[in-house]
């Protein structure tokens, strides 16, 4: 297949290294450290409007957290041997720190925090079900039947702790993956000391988006009336934490513009080019400054309920848009051009291939199927759990 | 003495393959190799190129290098007048059959050969989340292919574009300064058919290398000084339009 070229490309450099699904990567554990972040609010910070959310946070986290990985192997040569990442990890890349964080991030936090919340609910659902799902709850109390109030009381203090350590843990997983980019100093598109942060603070905005979404569409669907004091706080949050992670771009893309360094005319040309469509107009103005202003009515302007959902719906999906293509340019954009800063190539993506466009939408799917699954498993709606409550009363 | 016509046959052919056993050098025996008494780098005279592409092509036959990637290639660079900073450059298939005839336009133009710089702080090896690239003791970067994850990092990381995927091997591949030959006392592949001597192997432990007298009398450059890779491919005659 024949790749356009424009200009001068180093000859190994025609053919892009990361694919669509390393846009995912970042994407999908953006969402989880912000969907992560949103329920810490509730459990540290004490903020009890976002509460209705806090379960439903936990739960996305985890369906986005399990499907992260799969686009790394997908995209490896050599997936087999990804193991030799926890065997003989190279104290001086960023990248071999992945499996540590992840692991440490799926089972030292978030797995754990959702088991010491649902430890309750899962030993009166291992009484109340019958057959497998006897089975399956009872595997997983772990062995422990007690929910005596000290018991329970621990959980909460312990849950609280793990919630402490598991927002810097949150930052870590997400300022990581910046890292991994932004310490690449033969690629001027990516070296940034700015992008761990802008990193960390896109996936605050994208996972408080997703959150805020699902709650809406889960009430919808469950026929059930909106908590608007929890969804306008929800939308507050991601108001300003949009407007941080807005200005941090703008700092990065002023300064770069005011240094005008050996890239800047290559990489200025390939914004207002190729990038264009992508960075400009999806990025900035659909996925930035849209979200950005309608979220400031919201907050300026006095609206009615149904106005209020109908613009949070909007925002949430504009901004998500936003936040996909702020990963696109990152990753897709770093490499189209040439590190001679003479020419730029072109991305040609597959439909059904192990790096197409197919697997990037299966991939995006799978999270939302796990998700649901695990809903069906540990609903975090709070009349189940008050029934189910009732239910282990009745039966204490 | 009196040697026949027919006798003078024998001993021509056998003289000339003596010959060329002297000029090839006496291959070290890899067994006693020692990796401590070098540091491998090259020189690269680019006032000789004539960007004829015959290291590209030696390298290629050398290596096995697959078709559409390069271990390593040759540029042509074409700088009209004071604009050094946007030089036209063009490399078909790195070079590997030569270039068309250049523009007649009053600018000058010139080749510049690529490989990996072999540096001593290489972004490329820092990044490798399992240590499959390093850099070896004698100072050559190589990559174990039974171990290479194909994450692709290290292709990122390197600012000189040396790095490919093999696609046959799913593994990153890269120049390994002909490692199989260096360490039998043999030169690069790419040196030894260089017809103007445009490369030439360099020992940087070897005192008695005459890189040394070359660098200590010579103006010389690396490749992008500013990144700080400690590049050890040195050129000479370097324009700076070059990147």
């Amino acid at each position: 297949m024949q790749i356009p070229v424009e200009g001068f490309m180093y000859p190994n450099e025609v053919e892009l290294q990361w694919s669509v699904l390393i846009v995912l990567y970042p994407f999908l554990t953006g969402l989880v450290a912000g969907a992560f972040i949103l329920a810490s609010l509730e459990r540290v910070f004490q903020v009890e409007a976002v509460k209705p959310t806090y379960r439903l946070a936990l739960l996305t986290a985890l369906a986005f957290l399990m499907v992260a990985p799969l686009p790394l192997q997908l995209h490896l040569g050599h997936p087999e041997r990804s193991f030799e990442m926890y065997l003989t990890p190279h104290g001086s890349s960023a990248m071999a720190m992945f499996g540590f964080v992840y692991l440490w991030y799926l089972l030292g936090v978030l797995v754990l925090e959702i088991w010491l919340d649902y430890r309750r609910d899962i030993v009166v659902m291992s009484q109340s079900n019958t057959g497998w799902k006897r089975l399956f709850y009872r595997a997983l109390t772990l062995g422990s039947n007690n929910i005596s109030e000290r018991s329970l009381h621990i959980d909460e203090r312990v849950g609280w702790l793990i919630t402490v350590i598991g927002i810097p843990s949150a930052f870590l997983l997400h300022g990581y993956v910046g890292f991994i980019f932004g310490s690449i100093k033969a690629n001027p598109w990516w070296s940034s000391p700015l992008m761990p942060v802008v990193f960390i603070f896109s996936a605050m905005v994208s996972g408080i988006a997703i959150v805020m979404l699902l709650y809406m569409l889960m009430c919808w669907l469950r026929r059930e009336a909106i908590d608007m004091r929890c969804v306008d706080t929800v939308a507050k949050y991601l108001f300003y934490t949009f407007i941080i992670d807005f200005s941090l771009e703008m700092l990065d893309l002023i300064h770069r513009i005011y240094e005008a360094d050996e890239s800047f005319r290559s990489l200025d040309f390939m914004v207002h080019t190729r990038l264009y469509l992508s960075q400009v107009v999806i990025q900035i103005f659909l996925g930035t400054v849209a979200p950005i202003g309608l979220l400031a009515l919201t907050q300026v302007l006095k609206l009615t309920d149904l106005r209020r959902k109908r613009i949070y719906v909007i925002a949430g999906c504009l901004t998500l848009i936003g936040i996909f293509a702020m990963r696109w340019n990152v990753v897709i954009g770093g490499q189209l051009f040439s590190k001679s800063f003479l020419g730029y190539t072109t991305y040609k993506m597959g439909f059904v291939a192990r790096e197409g466009l197919l697997t990037a939408i299966v991939l995006t799917i799978l999270p939302f199927v796990i998700l649901w699954v695990l809903l069906k498993l540990l609903p975090p709606w709070p009349e189940k759990h008050s029934v189910a409550t009732s239910a282990a009363a009745s039966a204490d | 003495m009196n040697i026949t016509r027919r006798q003078l046959l024998i001993l021509l052919p056998a003289a000339a393959i003596a010959w060329e056993h002297i000029l090839a050098g006496t291959p070290e025996a890899s067994p006693n190799y020692n990796m401590t008494d070098h540091w491998w780098g090259m020189l690269m005279d680019i006032t000789r190129c004539i960007g004829c592409g015959s290291c590209v092509r030696a390298c290629q036959l050398e290596n096995q290098v697959p078709d559409g990637y390069f271990r390593t290639w040759v540029e042509r660079y074409h700088v009209t007048d004071w604009e050094v900073e946007y030089p036209k450059v063009d490399s078909p298939d790195g070079g590997k059959g030569g270039f068309p005839t250049a523009k007649e336009d009053g600018g000058k133009n010139f080749f510049v050969p690529k490989l990996c710089n072999h540096c001593a702080d290489s972004p490329c090896t820092q990044v490798c989340p399992v240590g499959a690239t390093f850099v070896s003791p004698d100072g050559v970067v190589l990559v174990d292919q039974k171990y290479c994850l194909g994450c692709r990092y290290c292709v990122q990381a390197c600012p000189y574009g040396c790095r490919f995927i093999n696609p046959k091997t799913e593994t990153a591949n890269k120049c390994t300064l002909c490692y199989h030959r260096i360490t039998k006392g043999l030169t690069t592949a790419c040196c030894e058919v260089c017809p103007t001597g445009t490369r030439q192997l360099a020992d940087l432990k070897n005192p008695n290398d005459p890189i040394h007298e070359f660098l200590r009398t010579h103006s010389v450059q690396v490749l992008k000084p500013h990144l700080a890779t400690r590049a050890k491919v040195f050129y000479y005659g370097l324009d700076g339009s070059v990147r």
